[in-house]
């Protein structure tokens, strides 16, 4: 019961295909890290040559003159707040509906699929609502829309992982704390929340890091300021949108500063990700 | 002991150390295969029953950090040895595992999907190898009419025979059982065991079994392993009456285990 | 003694007292609380109502002026205030699609390697590395494909396909003109790098669900490491794995920045994938703060509508998907 030739002709071609076949899925895999390397390459290499101290002290200079980008930087960070402490209870409270209130229902379902499909909506269309809800009613762009808008991002990762987190937790430990006497909204708070907090804390700074680096609603929401602006009533300067406008310019200084604040967006995304893995895995 | 001596041995396992990482699964294992025999395997959970099937069809392969030292002869060649290539391997001594295993195809894929591995048939042909596989695995009767519905379909003792028959379909030497009735019902399971007797006429068979009735009912050999240690190998009727090391009797009438 | 059990009775009475109100209090609490929730969950409605409502109403103008036309209007003209979407449509399409057929095989042959084939060791770190590339923001994928891979891909790769498919009856319109850098297929690329890790990622989550008994029993038979993949790994996880791939693609279609920098925003249909052309997203990141009246806000939001439609279409098709196959691994 040996094997024939012809079995084994045919086991040789088989064996071909397969050796080409996992070549192709390694140098897949090389293409895709040699991807990550050029692009994190060049913009270190890039980003750290436009980078000196005067980037975090000085202004968005005018064309073909020296500059920072401290009025960006603050404008950003102003805004991700307001991103983020608006969107945050939202994202908890509705995440608390699907996974403790709701769960099964008709509206946690329909909840549950429109959060999908806002998770991954175009944020360039996010930028259009709030345009038309804020900035049309008020007669002029401001960073306060800018940060509605990018709360409009945070909601659906909030909720999202609120909802798996919550999920995660033992019933027992709930049922532990019912037979206790606890009411619900206690049981919740009290027990639930506590013991599902360094995975909601995570979903919260990956929500951070999702908008650090959005652009697209910003730009016709926040529109951008030359100058430093703390009111939030006025059109607000932020990263991304600078990095839009100074890349897309002819002027190398502006071109330079583009390169060092995508550096410090890259940065600060990758570390807040970085941190929010590694506190999963302490969870785990 | 006379008898065996004379049989001829289809897989002879010599001095088998297996390795999990640093951990000692197999401690120097010797035993053998007798050809167109059945062989049990038997003994408490974690006694390496298992491990040693996965050994003669080189499934541990699959997984980093575990390996085998010794020899493993199937007539008279080494398939641990580095040259050994185990697709080829596998094709001769075929697997039946745990649960049923059917491939996301139709019934008649599942068994035809073996035999286009080493062989291009015309479509008549193909068909007649499908059928006497699956008559072999006494399935034919109750799927010859859906023959191209789902393989998930099926119940699962017909489920856990379409996987003997799949395994038939490919001619292979040896076929290795791994507790294959463990999810089954007991209607099932007595058609399984008598397929088992059925297939020894034409296989080397090695089951590895929790269940002790079941050992002495389909094997003619059965090993009792403890610890990963072979303790006994016989004749599975003098295993069964007169073992002559205190830990089988023990095993076998229950004591532990 | 007496004096003793009167006051425990006493005391307790007063404890049962202030448990009831504290049970009134929790259980006005926690029908606030419960309730608060729910209405999040229903702000997350209207949420979505309100994207719909404010484009539409954005729109008006557009629809009144072109109706049906406004699809299918080949020119872009503010001054003349011609408008219509053709152009954008056509380019948001190729470029996703393009970007799908190159970064599906690429992610897929990742998720294979990562799964079946990649040392222990080196697993954890590369599917790390994946997700770093998922977590870069669009914007740098968009300065990036401006100033180094639009600039390699005109030096080197264009001119490369100009000269080889170019000449090819059939595809010579494909690769027609001079090498510009950016233009679609820069964009499609771009974007094909940005999509790759979703792709991946699902792709490996999904294969790690297939039973390793049924992968060892495709082997038991004497199945190569791709024989088991291309017949067993795939088919099994099919669903997943094309769910999210179209998750993926309605990323490259609503993808703004990334496209913007380097699709070369030429609001026309050119027959060339080199030749400069625009998304509905960069036309609207471009003109939308620049423009003036009505109809051209309106024509921009109405594009942002079109997008919307798009996009909801492909992302409910992968979450049904999905959501299917999670109903099937939960029986």
């Amino acid at each position: 019961m040996a094997f024939t030739d012809a079995k084994l002709a045919k086991y040789g071609r088989r064996a071909r295909g397969n050796r080409v076949w996992m070549t192709l899925c390694m140098a897949a895999t090389a293409v895709g890290l040699a991807m990550l390397a050029l692009i994190l390459g060049a913009l270190v290499m890039k980003g750290v040559a436009g980078l000196s101290p005067r980037v975090f002290t000085e202004m968005t200079p005018p064309p073909g003159s020296a500059g920072g980008l401290l009025n960006p930087i603050v404008g950003s960070l102003i805004m991700t707040a307001i991103g983020v402490v608006v969107g945050t209870p939202l994202g908890v409270l509705a995440g608390t509906y699907l996974a403790e209130y709701g769960q099964h229902s008709r509206l946690a379902s329909v909840v549950r699929f429109i959060n999908d499909i806002l998770l991954s909506a175009p944020s360039i269309v996010i930028g259009l609502f709030i345009y038309e809800l804020m900035v049309r009613p008020m007669g002029h762009f401001s960073g306060i829309a800018g940060g509605v808008a990018l709360s409009v991002i945070v909601v659906p990762v909030v909720l999202r992982t609120t909802e798996d987190m919550l999920r995660l937790v033992p019933g027992q430990l709930r049922e532990a704390a019912f037979a206790l006497g606890m009411p619900r909204s206690l049981v919740i708070r009290r027990v639930v929340y506590k013991a599902a907090r360094t995975g909601m804390v995570t979903g919260v700074l990956l929500a951070v890091a999702r908008i650090s680096g959005e652009t697209a609603p910003l730009l016709f929401t926040a529109l951008n300021n030359q100058f430093f602006n703390a009111s939030l009533n006025q059109p607000m300067a932020s990263l991304p949108v600078v990095i839009f406008q100074f890349a897309m310019s002819p002027y190398k200084e502006w071109q330079d500063l583009a390169w060092a604040g995508a550096l410090l967006i890259t940065v600060s995304v990758l570390g807040l990700s970085i941190l929010a893995r590694s506190l999963s895995a302490q969870r785990s | 002991m006379s008898a065996p001596v004379s049989l001829p041995e289809k897989v002879s396992v010599k001095n088998l150390k297996f390795f999990y990482g640093a951990n000692l699964a197999l401690k120097d294992i010797s035993l053998p295969l007798y050809d167109k025999k059945v062989t049990a395997f038997i003994g408490p959970s974690g006694c390496g029953k298992s491990t040693l099937l996965r050994v003669l069809n080189r499934m541990y392969d699959l997984y980093p950090r575990q390996r085998a030292e010794g020899s493993v002869m199937l007539d008279g060649e080494d398939i641990l040895a580095d040259g050994q290539d185990v697709n080829l391997l596998r094709a001769k001594i075929g697997m039946v595992f745990q649960k049923p295993t059917p491939f996301p195809m139709s019934i008649y894929d599942n068994v035809a999907f073996g035999i286009r591995l080493y062989e291009d048939l015309p479509k008549s042909e193909m068909d007649g190898r499908v059928e006497t596989a699956l008559r072999g695995a006494a399935l034919w009767t109750e799927v010859k009419d859906k023959l191209d519905s789902s393989g998930l379909g099926l119940s699962g003792g017909q489920q856990q025979r379409l996987c003997i028959a799949r395994s038939v379909a490919v001619k292979p030497e040896v076929i290795l059982f791994d507790e294959p009735c463990s999810a089954l019902d007991p209607i099932s399971t007595a058609k399984i065991e008598e397929l088992i007797d059925e297939l020894k006429s034409q296989y080397t068979i090695a089951i590895v079994t929790h269940n002790m009735q079941q050992a002495a009912r389909v094997s003619d050999y059965t090993a009792f392993m403890y610890l990963g240690e072979l303790i006994e190998f016989d004749e599975t009727s003098r295993i069964f009456t007169a073992p002559r090391q205190r830990a089988t009797q023990d095993y076998i009438t229950g004591r532990f285990g | 003694m007496t004096d003793i059990a009167l006051k425990t009775a006493a005391d307790s009475g007063i404890k049962r007292d202030s448990r009831a109100e504290a049970l009134a209090r929790f259980r006005l609490s926690d029908t606030l609380f419960a309730q608060l929730t729910r209405a999040a969950a229903i702000v997350v409605l209207l949420l979505l109502g309100g994207v719909i409502q404010s484009l539409i109403n954005g729109s008006l103008a557009v629809w009144q002026e072109f109706g049906f036309g406004f699809f299918t209007g080949t020119s872009w003209n503010p001054v003349t205030e011609r408008f219509g979407a053709a152009p954008a449509i056509y380019g948001t399409l190729v470029s996703s699609v393009l970007a799908m057929l190159i970064a599906v095989p690429i992610g897929i042959g990742i998720a294979v390697f990562l799964t079946e084939l990649c040392p222990m060791a080196l697993r954890r770190p590369i599917g790390i590395a994946v997700e770093l590339l998922a977590g870069i923001p669009s914007i740098i994928y968009g300065i990036w494909g401006l100033f180094i891979f639009a600039p390699f891909l005109q030096a080197t790769v264009q001119p490369f396909l100009i000269a080889t498919l170019g000449n090819v009856p059939g595809l010579q319109g494909l690769f027609a003109g001079p090498p510009y850098g950016i233009g679609l297929l820069t964009a499609s690329l771009v974007l094909a790098v940005m999509v790759l890790p979703f792709i991946t990622s699902i792709s490996r989550d999904v294969f790690e669900t297939v039973p390793p008994m049924l992968k060892e029993s495709a082997y038991g038979l004497g199945c190569t490491t791709w024989e088991v993949v291309r017949h067993v790994v795939i088919p099994y996880t099919r669903t997943g794995v094309i769910g999210g791939c179209m998750l993926a693609l309605g990323r490259a279609l609503g993808e703004t920045m990334a496209v913007t920098f380097v699709v070369g925003n030429a609001n026309k249909i050119a027959g060339s994938l080199l030749a400069p052309a625009t998304t509905i997203s960069a036309t609207i990141a471009n003109e939308f703060t620049e423009a003036t009246g009505d109809l051209y806000t309106g024509a921009l939001i109405g594009l942002g509508l079109i997008l919307f439609m798009i996009t909801f279409v492909v992302l409910s098709a992968a979450r049904l998907m999905l959501l299917r196959l999670e109903m099937k691994k939960g029986k």
